[in-house]
């Protein structure tokens, strides 16, 4: 019974050989340098043809403003709104600092007590009947509405936009999480019971870890309903941010500096995003890789 | 949901395994399948028991049962404490080599640096050396199975409950695979029940062989195996016993 040597042996033959220079060992998970280069190579040539789209789009609407005869006042051109996003500059960034602020604290909120509830969730059978339908009706609640009632009660502060931001975040964290510690592989939880592992040293060594990037994809879900939330807490009760800035701008007949609001709250909420990508990638770098052969 | 640790049925050592008259079914929506129908199978302290069958006859059903992960319907099931090697290998992703295999001690409550320097001399002796913090998706298969028995080996029970440990593998891995293990259990005796449904593997690696028919799954011949060791496929007594358990499986030679 001895067929030829599948692709396997040979590469494991070559591997072995290779010894530990193939892969890299020491520095767990720290790609080699070139590697670095080759992934930002790769990731402008994706971005390219996304990119090309945006500059169709913005050359088509300079081009309608421009020889449509549009009234500035209804919609400014895309040079009028750079203008404005390097005119406006300072006062931008001082708004995007405040909105920024909130958000970042916000969303550490949302995570804190997201895990939190996850795990009380995930460990009580009791608290999920008596929580999990709560949070479910707790997103039937609509957030403009919510906003002017925080800010009666939290006044005009950081608080009820933090309060805001972090209500609306909340749900995507526990939900997603929640997944996470469902997916875990039930035979691997068996397995932990044959090591003697009890509930807790199952729950630290495998159920936590396996629904970290459940919890990163529930952060990033976070982030894009955090920037709404945000705005519409500003716009109910704030002297500063970029949601108020838009609202002023408006009111004040500046829309090329409300479109320059939004695109920088649009370049925040994608600065968050990739934040959280790149932290996936080097903190979790065992996820979303191709699944391994043994797991068929 | 997670229970708490498998209990054995019986924890008195030196029992190795004694299943008797085991009955096991699984309901599922009505329908209910009869996977064990009185499976008796015994394995001393230190034996190696082979355990051959079709696919779906209950022989991962029957480890499970010896692991203490299930219960029987009927007959009982007296042994001590085992470790699985799981069909698939089931290692942490997250993990490297070398924490993976020492899973069992750091669950144990052993430090991190102590599990490892414990396990690192079985990843070498295994061919592991150097890989030791590769994470599982960059080993190969074989590797991975050598890393998963080691999970088990270093669970330090007395029983080790395989299954089918070789079967995701290339022929020639698994006949390299088949060496260390006989090499292993050489130097660290355990009681072993083997499952697999190579007979080869069954006839060069066992003292006995029980062999179960399709499912419901019963045993429907026991083979001692008093051939000396270390075996050679080739060899004669190897050969007659390879007729005897298909012929025991309804397959023609
Ligand atoms: N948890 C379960 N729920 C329902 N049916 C099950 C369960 N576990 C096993 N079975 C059934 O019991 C029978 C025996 O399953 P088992 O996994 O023990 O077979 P096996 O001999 O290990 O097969 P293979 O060689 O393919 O691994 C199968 O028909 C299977 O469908
Ligand atoms: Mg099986």
């Amino acid at each position: 019974m001895s067929g030829p040597a599948g692709p396997e042996v040979r590469d494991e033959r070559a591997r072995r050989a290779g010894g530990a220079g193939v892969i890299p060992p020491a520095r767990k998970g720290a790609p080699a340098p070139g590697a670095w280069l080759d992934a930002a190579r790769r990731a402008r040539l994706s971005v390219l043809p996304a990119l090309a789209v945006i500059l169709c789009l913005l050359g088509a609407w300079e081009l309608y403003v421009d020889l449509g005869g549009v009234d500035p006042l209804v919609l400014p051109a895309p040079h009028a709104v750079l203008a404005s996003l390097y005119d406006d500059r300072a006062l931008l960034w001082s708004n995007f600092l405040v909105t920024a602020r909130e958000i970042a604290l916000g969303i550490v909120a949302a995570m804190a007590a997201g895990l939190a509830m996850a795990v009380v969730i995930h460990f009580s059978p009791t608290l999920r009947r008596a929580l999990y339908p709560l949070l479910v009706a707790s997103q039937a609640v609509p957030v403009p509405m919510l906003a002017p009632v925080l800010a009666l009660w939290l006044g005009f502060g950081i608080l009820p936009k933090v309060v805001v931001i972090a209500l609306v975040s909340f749900f995507p964290v526990v939900v997603t999480t929640l997944a996470g510690f469902a997916a875990v592989d039930p035979e691997l939880l068996r397995l932990m019971r044959t090591l003697d592992a009890g509930r807790l040293e199952t729950f630290r060594r495998v159920e936590l870890p396996a629904a970290l990037p459940s919890v990163v994809t529930g952060t990033k879900i976070a982030i894009v309903v955090a920037v709404i939330g945000a705005v519409f807490a500003e716009w109910m009760s704030a002297s500063s941010g970029l949601g108020y800035l838009f609202e002023q701008s408006i009111a004040q007949l500046l829309p090329a500096r409300a479109f320059a609001t939004t695109a920088v709250l649009c370049a925040l909420s994608i600065g968050l995003f990739t934040l959280m990508t790149v932290a996936e990638r080097r903190l979790l770098p065992w996820a979303n890789q191709p699944k391994s052969e043994g797991d068929r | 949901m997670i229970e708490a640790p498998a209990q054995p049925p019986v924890r008195s050592p030196g029992t190795g395994v004694r299943v008797e008259r085991v009955t096991k079914a699984f309901r599922t929506r009505g329908a209910t399948v009869r996977a064990l129908d009185g499976v008796s199978l015994r394995a001393e302290p230190g034996e190696i028991v082979t355990v051959v069958g079709p696919s779906g006859c209950g022989k991962t059903t029957l480890l499970e049962l010896i692991c203490g992960l299930s219960r029987p319907d009927g007959g009982t099931v007296e042994c001590d404490p085992a470790a699985l090697m799981p069909q698939r290998d089931l290692l942490l992703p997250w993990l490297s080599a070398v924490d993976n295999a020492a899973l069992a001690l750091r669950v144990r409550g052993l430090p991190r640096e102590r599990a490892r320097a414990h396990a690192a001399p079985w990843l070498e002796r295994f061919g592991l050396g150097g890989f030791e913090q590769a994470r599982p998706a960059q080993l190969s298969g074989g590797m991975r199975q050598r890393v998963s028995f080691l999970r088990s080996l270093l669970a330090g029970k007395p029983v080790l409950a395989l299954d089918e440990p070789f079967a995701a593998l290339d022929a020639i891995t698994r006949a390299e695979m088949q060496g260390w293990l006989a090499h292993v259990l050489d130097s660290e005796p355990r009681t072993v029940v083997l499952v697999t449904h190579d007979v080869e593997e069954a006839v060069l690696l066992g003292d006995r062989v029980v062999v179960m028919s399709a499912r419901p799954g019963r045993v429907v011949r026991t083979l001692e195996v008093d051939l000396p060791r270390p075996r050679r496929r080739t060899e004669p007594g190897v050969l007659a016993l390879r007729e005897a358990v298909l012929e025991a499986l309804g397959v023609q030679g």
